[in-house]
């Protein structure tokens, strides 16, 4: 007898995706309860955690955003292989204006997203015609480019970096920035890629000729995805700085750029929620392998061959499915 | 009252390596003139209509719409200025809903431009649009993802992403391959409307039968080269036509 899966919304999704939802606790949960629990878990996490696990926490939240940078450029066509340029590039402008300047990680931050995501964006302004695995190899190279121009050059402290670095006030200011920093960005960005806005973005990811062929500027617009997905990633790096206190060529190191991209793909890209829940996975599990010396990348490799192989469409999409269409095996009619 | 031309292709050249897609290509359009371009498989068509809307650089040779030289414009800019085109292979945006794939457009910085253009809820004006072409308003048709519609609706769609930048010229790619008889005929009074409202037409066809009955004007393509223009009773009776379709046929 041949069986098949079916696949049935559920009869509360239905309902709630109406404005009558608001009128019964259960669907109003029903609706409210993927964004509050994650929000509510993101916000009593630092409280529970002791003191290593706070450190953890931090770099989980560092590469969640990484992701979610990744993703916004992935949506748009662009596979991105340097996410280690953004957050170097942020790194040392939060670096440089600390050092040299000594304004605050208050200031350093916000004016390095911004200053960082304009230079990654002019640094690749001329690239953004490459399509495909054109684009990716040359942002696998720019971050090692730039290691050795810092090298050659000895700018911002050569080999040495730049240290002693101003910290942020305390590690409750440090998780609590940038776990905040963290939900505005999945939900902010998350609604944009729902926008029109975020529509022809996708679209150009798509078939980009058709966006051409609306009378749309798509140079414009990968270069506005390139410079919101520079900003978080050199946010990250801006933070990171102040955390460690020191900026240094490490921060264009490839796991920065790896790591997102396993997030995404693990956690399941295209929702940004997906890349986040990614980090949220990997980075604890690398940590908790620590202990195991060289077999440690191993078993991690092993643990991501094993995700992808079993949930190829990605965590999030299946946890998705769960959660709004039940399954049931019937027999197929002959 | 002397009209002057809309479009002005004049001495279109191209070359793709070796191959010589477009020799020497003229000819002028008037507006709300109809142009029907026939020819051959790989008698250059679809290369013509990228050169016109700059999708495809030319070698040589320029265009001019509304007296003004476009042939050094990006591809978007012309679109702008008023010349929407469809593509021969349609690709929508497949795992979007039809009605979505018309936000595209409807986005485009052509809609700010038009005073007294479209203006409002852009998914309920993909609504309109899509009923303008065929879609029926209260079938769940123009929610499915596009992926799953059949070509017929496809390519209304096709139609309809043009319409929606409410252009001057339009150029039509093959909208009828791939479509049964009673598809085509209920495009062919889409076509008729918006050249009742004074618009210009280019349509590419191979269907000579159904494209005969509305076009003004033939052109006919070979090996790049127009070997004829004029009605298209004319037209069918040039030695020189009619020897490059049996050739065509003989291959
Ligand atoms: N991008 C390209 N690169 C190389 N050669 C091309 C390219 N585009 C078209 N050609 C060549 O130019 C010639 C004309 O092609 P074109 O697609 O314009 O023909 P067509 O008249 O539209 O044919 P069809 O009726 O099959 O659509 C063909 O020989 C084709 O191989
Ligand atoms: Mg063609």
């Amino acid at each position: 007898m041949k069986k098949r899966k079916e696949r049935i919304d559920r009869g509360i999704k239905a309902r709630s995706s109406d404005i009558f939802a608001l009128l019964s606790w259960r669907e109003m949960l029903y609706l409210s309860a993927p964004r509050m629990l994650p929000i509510i878990g993101c916000l009593t996490l630092p409280l529970i955690l002791g003191p290593y696990w706070q450190k953890v926490l931090l770099s989980v939240a560092v590469f969640a955003l990484l992701a979610i940078s990744w993703d916004i450029l992935a949506q748009t066509g662009m596979v991105s292989l340097g996410q280690a340029l953004f957050f170097g590039v942020g790194a040392y402008c939060a670096g440089v204006m600390n050092h040299y300047f000594g304004l605050s990680p208050f200031i350093t931050l916000p004016v390095a997203s911004v200053l960082g995501g304009l230079i990654c964006t002019l640094l690749l302004l001329p690239v953004l015609r490459l399509r495909g695995i054109y684009f990716s190899m040359v942002t696998l190279i720019i971050p090692l480019m730039m290691v050795r121009v810092i090298e050659a050059t000895k700018v911002f402290g050569g080999t040495e970096g730049l240290s002693g670095m101003t910290p942020l006030p305390s590690i409750w200011i440090e998780l609590y920035l940038v776990i905040a920093v963290l939900l505005a960005a999945l939900f902010g960005f998350r609604r944009m890629m729902d926008s029109d806005y975020g529509l022809i973005l996708k679209g150009i990811s798509d078939n980009d000729r058709s966006v051409i062929n609306a009378g749309i500027n798509i140079y414009q617009f990968k270069a506005q995805a390139l410079f919101i997905a520079g900003s978080i990633g050199s946010f990250c790096g801006a933070f990171m700085t102040h955390v460690y206190m020191f900026v240094g060529m490490p921060v264009f190191a490839l796991d920065y750029s790896i790591l997102p991209i396993a997030a995404a793909v693990v956690g399941g890209p295209g929702t940004l929620a997906g890349a986040a829940l990614g980090a949220f996975l990997l980075v604890p599990m690398s940590e908790a392998l620590r202990g195991l010396g060289g077999l440690r990348i191993v078993l991690y490799g092993v643990f991501l061959v094993i995700f992808i192989i079993a949930l190829p469409e990605g965590i999030f999409h299946y946890m998705q499915r769960k959660y709004q269409q039940f399954e049931r095996w019937v027999e197929v009619e002959k | 009252m002397i009209k002057t031309p809309i479009l002005q292709v004049d001495n279109l050249n191209k070359s793709f390596g070796g191959v010589r897609a477009i020799r020497q290509v003229s000819f002028d359009l008037m507006p709300g003139e109809l142009l029907g371009v026939i020819g051959p498989n790989g008698s250059g068509k679809t290369t013509l209509v990228n050169l016109i809307t700059r999708f495809v650089k030319p070698t040589s040779g320029t265009v001019a719409f509304k007296g003004q030289k476009i042939s050094h414009l990006p591809p978007y800019k012309i679109v702008r200025l008023g010349i929407a085109r469809t593509f021969q292979m349609v690709k929508p945006f497949y795992h979007l809903p039809a009605y979505k794939n018309m936000i595209i457009p409807l986005y485009s910085p052509r809609m700010k431009q038009l005073a007294g253009g479209r203006y409002g809820d852009r998914d309920a004006i993909a609504l309109d649009l899509l009923e303008e072409v065929g879609f029926e308003r209260d079938s769940h048709v123009a929610y499915k993802p596009a992926g799953a519609l059949p070509q017929g609706y496809l390519k209304r769609l096709e139609l309809a992403k043009a319409l929606a930048l409410e252009p001057d010229l339009f150029i039509l790619d093959e909208l009828f391959s791939g479509l049964s008889l009673a598809e085509v005929a209920s495009i062919v009074p889409i076509i008729e409307k918006i050249r009742l409202q004074g618009k210009t037409i280019i349509m590419i066809e191979h269907r000579l039968k159904e494209l005969f009955r509305i076009a003004d004007r033939i052109i006919v393509m070979n090996n790049g080269q127009k070997i004829a223009d004029g009605l298209a009773e004319e037209v069918m009776e040039n030695e020189a036509v009619k020897s490059a379709y049996l050739g065509a046929e003989a291959d």
